[in-house]
């Protein structure tokens, strides 16, 4: 008991030490990496000795350790679930969703009526609580993967759309001039200046609209799904009190969540190299 | 402000047009259906008025909604159960909640962040994945647990939307507080003032714009999960339970209106903000 108290303190103090001597070097790489990585362990550390230290019912709480192997014994169901929610769900929709609000952000770009008219409205719903779309969403597109797909398009439509039209913008007159001037016609305007010109902002909107996806496909199997998929194993494991197998869930979310976002920072990176937030 | 009202309400008009059509279209087959099975043909004037006042359309025409809106909100007396009033009032006790506490909890983490190297180094990146989580798929479990220990009724919801919302604090705040530039530091220094005074007559006051736009988007987050917290435990009241209550019994014209009642509540704790801030930041020279 006191043991694992013990543990859980030393696990802390030791953490917090290495820290503070990584923080000493704060323009090294391998600092800036190690820093958080030690962090996340020592939370594991501390979280293991906890339960154990204090005896925390292991339905309620489990230890990492214990979700460690329930996540080693179900990788079955984990991929199973994986490829229904993220590859179907979320990644469909995800593509779908964004491809549609660049176009009509493009489209929409060249009349001006319609730009007033419709950014305030875009930014109006892209602050509404739209997942509540997801039941209505369900009933139209049936059970499978569908109606996830469809919760996620709604999901990421307006925070990429207002993104994408504000970025179309970022190109100033005097450039726009330029353009002019080499008699470049609106295509070629476009595609190379104001296009690049707007990378910054639809990436933005790429990496917003990546975090959305994912929680739009899991919340809307909450509203019905086959027996497969993210959302569905955690609402009946939920009921059945078996927590070590949400939270196995919960890791593969996360690092899907992180994975889809980490890729769109790369990307981010190659593509808008000559933006100053990237040559820091 | 003018130029851009003409614009708003043709794209709001043609929302609304484009809303009838497809009421028209998805509710159509349901009544040739019922028309076929009674032997009938439906005139086109027919099918039109039949789509647009069904008792469980798939897609409620607006006027249908508005009706429910108005029955749920002005002719119910509030402490009823099937007043939307009252199932907002317990989503919006949960909002504000969550709110203050993801507030209070970004902010202070912004400060630690700001004036600790060794929390710079290690928490933000942390912070920044903790968004990559999605913490709603967790609310179930979050409200089931906490449940178990006896923590029931407003606080797990609470809690969610606190997840939810300390976030943009947080990343907003750390933003504003190191907004002020060298001059401006230099400045204080060769005043001879010490930390705390820095913070409070300059990075703070500089963070006040920044703070703001944190928190509308905060709000906006906190509401959501709210509502999604209603979710899960099968509760009774609020406007999530609506939603779902709405889902599982085909109740289509309860669910746009609580969602109705859910986008109007947005607007309004967004907006209130927004008047807070513009007055804020106008006594305080920066607007």
């Amino acid at each position: 008991m006191m043991g694992w108290l013990f543990f859980a303190l030393g696990a802390w103090v030791l953490g917090w030490w290495i820290n503070h001597l990584l923080a000493r070097y704060p323009h090294q790489r391998w600092a800036q990496l190690a820093a958080p990585i030690v962090f996340g362990l020592t939370l594991i550390a501390i979280w293991e000795g906890v339960v154990h230290g204090l005896d925390i019912n292991q339905v309620l709480l489990p230890a990492p350790s214990v979700i460690a192997a329930r996540f080693a014994v179900s990788l079955d169901i984990l991929w199973l679930d994986f490829v229904q929610t993220v590859i179907k769900g979320a990644l469909s929709g995800y593509a779908i969703g964004c491809g549609a609000a660049f176009l009509i952000a493009v489209a929409i770009d060249r009349y001006p009526f319609l730009q007033r008219g419709l950014l305030p409205v875009g930014n109006f719903v892209a602050a509404l609580p739209v997942i509540g779309m997801a039941p209505i969403l369900v009933m139209w597109f049936g059970f499978d993967w569908q109606s996830k797909a469809a919760v996620v398009v709604v999901m990421v439509f307006f925070p990429m759309l207002v993104n994408t039209v504000q970025g179309l913008q970022a190109s100033d007159a005097m450039q726009r001039d330029l353009m002019r001037t080499y008699a470049a016609g609106y295509w070629r305007t476009l595609f190379k200046l104001r296009l690049p010109a707007a990378m910054p902002f639809v990436f933005n909107g790429l990496k917003i609209a990546s975090t959305l996806a994912l929680i739009g496909a899991i919340v809307a199997e909450f509203f019905g799904s086959p027996i497969k998929g993210m959302g569905f194993r955690i609402s009946t494991s939920v009921g059945q009190l078996a927590l070590d197998l949400v939270w196995a869930e919960i890791v593969v979310a996360a690092i899907a969540g992180s994975a889809f976002y980490g890729i769109m920072a790369l990307i981010e990176g190659r593509v808008t190299f000559w933006h100053p937030s990237q040559r820091s | 402000m003018r130029r851009s009202i003409l614009p708003v309400l043709t794209v709001v008009g043609a929302l609304f047009v484009l809303w009838y059509a497809a009421a028209i279209w998805l509710n159509a087959p349901w009544a040739q259906d019922r028309a076929a099975r009674a032997g009938e043909t439906l005139s086109m004037q027919a099918l039109v008025v039949d789509a647009w006042a069904q008792d469980k359309p798939k897609l409620p025409a607006p006027h249908q909604v508005a009706i429910e809106l108005w029955q749920t909100v002005a002719e119910k007396k509030i402490t009823s159960k099937r007043s939307l009033v009252y199932h907002s009032w317990v989503t919006l006790s949960a909002t504000l909640l969550g709110f203050v506490m993801g507030t209070v909890l970004g902010t202070l983490l912004a400060v630690g962040i700001v004036f600790n190297r060794t929390m710079d180094m290690s928490l933000m990146p942390w912070v920044i994945a903790s968004q990559t989580i999605p913490i709603l798929a967790i609310a179930p479990m979050i409200i089931v647990v906490l449940n178990a220990v006896g923590v029931s009724g407003l606080l797990p919801k609470a809690m969610i939307s606190m997840y939810l919302s300390f976030f943009p604090v947080v990343v907003g705040m750390v933003k504003g507080l190191r907004s002020p530039d060298q001059m401006q530091l230099d400045q204080m220094r060769t005043w001879h003032a010490s930390g705390a005074q820095t913070f409070w007559n300059l990075r703070l006051p500089a963070s006040m714009p920044y703070f703001f736009t944190s928190l509308k988007i905060g709000m906006a987050a906190s509401l959501v999960g709210a509502i999604v917290g209603e979710l899960p435990t099968g509760a009774v009241a609020g406007l999530g339970a609506r939603l779902l209550a709405g889902s599982y019994y085909g109740q289509t014209i309860q669910i746009w209106s609580a969602l109705i009642m859910a986008a109007a509540l947005a607007a309004a704790l967004v907006g209130t903000i927004g008047i807070i801030q513009r007055v804020t930041l106008k006594r305080m020279g920066m607007a």
